[in-house]
């Protein structure tokens, strides 16, 4: 499915300084029975956010008005556990673009950049630089350039660089996702398979 | 300088290398299941394109299915239209489909290699993270997104970078009750839940040789919880025995040829890993976890780490525990458990039926305990019946249910209740995986069996 194009991206952020956000917690297991994908932003972080009897959680970062934006911020080992796609999708959908981390799981970082959300590694430092200046004020603006791959805290102009292959930058400049690509090598591939073992 | 056996299994399947890009990666088996298909199937659908290779292709039902009355129709609308979509996309593009109640229907993970669709030298992927299982057989095995799954139902490929290497080596030999579940969960608790990110492992040592096929799956399925994007070991004689004959595995002319390749599938003595762990299988005794990742483990007659003494975010590690409802420097021995659950890709095969039910022969349930014994497959369940486990189970008080993921994941009725304890012999003891509120104390089959007999954490080593 294609996905809009990403280029440069200003906005405040919302921060989760929690280690090891599991998949599970991002969308639990319960809410992956849909055949489309629809309406999965509404249950992102679902038990973290809501009660059991779908109240919602006050003390929760996403049912606290003063945090917003299309950052999410997370600790380390973001989205480990699960392959499901869905993650990605509820935080797309809830209206992120952007994850930052200092580390992230791998399954979750490709499933992110294949449905055009932006994964962007910092340093342990940077991270807390950056949860530093939310925590002073949640106002604080951040900005992504794609093109130069710098991540930028506007307030302090503190910046630093992030890597991206040539590869998967050029599909999230102009929204492209892989499977076109690979569609368009079925030739190359039908002969690779031609004479294997099994 | 030589070649690691992934290195020889991936390099052997790149149709073609983007410059400052990932591979394109042939894959050779493609497993599906009903929850993580749907959208690939609808997007091909929207786009008018037909998969590529249907007989590569395997289709069955497992995480979102009940484990009771599989022959009556599934109530819930939403599971049974995710059924429902499987089957029709099954039929649309000509995939093989097993569905509820087919006789070779289970846990995907578990009928890839009863059917020999897993092989040596193979590349496998699946809308699952726990594909990493097939690693066992020398496969380069890993799961992916729900894009992927796509990419490869479209192209047979997918687009993946290489990852870098890592060697664990485990040394010497196992204790006695010391099961797979116990080595991995004991990896794990030693590198934490991120040490093998970026890494596919390569599993070594006397340990991995003198594991059935069973106790080797379990650790390559637990590689994911080590962050890796698999884990492998070298196919062997073992290996081969255990495939030949299996009805997908390649028969007479194509069998000769395929051993050529697989007895090529070993690490070269001068290749180089990205990295190396070495660990003594003196220091593993049967673990159990106390916290809400996989890292989280413990020798069970240990006591659980004081705040101070562990790595990483000291507000993570006491969160976790407030979950658990747990104190630091606790002994695990003598929890009150609520719930066992014998099952899973991880241990829902034949072996940890048998060994669960060695350590139960004789004795009764614990009155106090909800005991859900899941079979990873028919195939399994048949196994059961008819090595007399089954009546031998039903003597002492447990039933055995129909197959499938179960409360691994908790997507069906199999949930644990809020606040109450299970040990488990799943893979995951995240917050709520096993349902809203649920504690896990992830473990091998014999001590969830010592805990379904005396309702508490109990080593089976000193069980009478």
């Amino acid at each position: 499915m294609a996905y809009e194009a990403f280029h440069v991206l200003e906005s405040t952020a919302v921060p989760l300084p929690i280690e090891n956000v599991d998949t599970d917690q991002i969308i639990p297991a319960r809410f992956l029975k849909a055949t489309e994908r629809i309406g999965f932003g509404e249950n992102l972080f679902r038990d973290w956010r809501y009660h059991q009897d779908d109240t919602p959680k006050k003390d929760f970062i996403l049912n606290n008005p003063t945090y917003r934006g299309k950052i999410l911020v997370g600790g380390k080992n973001f989205g480990s556990g699960s392959s499901r796609e869905h993650a990605a999708w509820a935080i797309y959908d809830y209206g992120f673009r952007c994850v930052v981390s200092s580390f992230f799981a791998d399954i979750f970082k490709n499933n992110a950049m294949n449905i055009g959300i932006l994964p962007i590694v910092v340093s342990p430092e940077f991270l807390s630089a950056i949860f530093s200046a939310i925590e002073s004020s949640p106002q604080t603006r951040f900005k992504i350039d794609l093109p130069n791959q710098i991540f930028t805290i506007l307030d302090s102009n503190q910046s630093q660089s992030f890597d991206i292959n040539s590869y998967k930058k050029n599909n999230l400049l102009n929204g492209f996702d892989d499977i076109d690509f690979l569609v368009d090598k079925r030739e190359e591939i039908v002969n690779f398979a031609f004479d294997r073992p099994f | 300088m030589g070649k690691t056996l992934f290195d020889k299994v991936w390099d052997s399947h790149v149709v073609d290398s983007i410059s400052d890009g990932p591979d394109i990666l042939f894959i050779d088996r493609h497993l599906v299941h009903e929850v993580t298909s749907p959208v690939a199937f609808l997007n091909l659908k929207r786009k008018g394109i037909q998969v590529l290779y249907p007989n590569k292709t395997f289709a069955t039902a497992d995480h979102n299915t009940p484990t009771i009355n599989q022959h009556l129709p599934v109530q819930e609308k939403q599971s049974a239209m995710q059924l429902k979509m499987l089957e029709e996309n099954a039929r649309t593009h000509g995939i093989p489909y097993w569905g509820l109640g087919h006789r070779k229907n289970g846990i995907v993970h578990v009928i890839g290699p009863e059917n020999g669709i897993t092989l040596p030298g193979a590349t496998i992927v699946c809308g699952d993270s726990h594909t990493s299982t097939h690693g066992a057989f020398g496969a380069v095995a890993f799961g992916i997104g729900t894009s992927e799954v796509e990419m490869v139902l479209a192209t047979q490929s997918i687009l993946q970078p290489k990852p870098k290497k890592m060697r664990i080596h485990v040394h010497g030999e196992l204790p006695p009750s010391v099961l797979a579940k116990d080595v991995a969960l004991y990896i794990i608790s030693q590198i934490t839940t991120s040490g093998a990110t970026g890494h596919f492992v390569e599993y070594t040592g006397d340990v991995f040789k003198n594991l059935t096929m069973e106790g080797r799956m379990t650790v390559c399925n637990l590689s994911i919880e080590m962050g890796a994007r698999g884990g492998m070991m070298a196919p062997d004689e073992k290996t081969f025995q255990y495939i030949k004959h299996r009805e997908y595995t390649p028969h007479g002319e194509d069998w000769h040829r395929a051993m050529e390749y697989w007895q090529t599938l070993y690490t070269d003595h001068d290749a180089v890993f990205d990295r190396e762990i070495n660990l003594y299988a003196e220091d593993i005794e049967p673990m159990v976890t106390y916290g809400t990742n996989p890292g989280m483990g413990i020798g069970i007659s240990k006591t659980i780490p004081k705040a101070s003494e562990v790595s990483g975010s000291q507000q993570a590690f006491k969160k976790s525990l407030d979950y658990m409802g747990y104190q630091e420097g606790e002994p695990m021995l003598g929890k009150k458990i609520d719930y066992v659950f014998l099952g899973s890709c991880t241990n829902g095969r034949i072996e940890d039926f048998r060994a669960f039910a060695n350590v139960v022969r004789g004795k009764k349930k614990s009155e106090d305990v909800h005991v859900w014994l899941v079979p990873g497959s028919h195939h399994v369940l048949t196994q059961i019946k008819s090595e007399g486990i089954f009546q031998n189970l039903i003597d002492s008080g447990f039933e055995v249910r129909e197959p499938g993921c179960s409360a691994c994941l908790a997507m069906n009725d199999d949930k644990i209740p809020a606040g109450k304890y299970a040990v488990s012999t799943s893979n995951r003891n995240f917050e709520g995986r096993q349902g809203p509120g649920a504690r896990t104390i992830l473990a091998s089959p014999i001590v969830a069996a010592a805990a379904a007999v005396t309702g508490r954490v109990t080593d089976p080593r000193t069980l009478n």
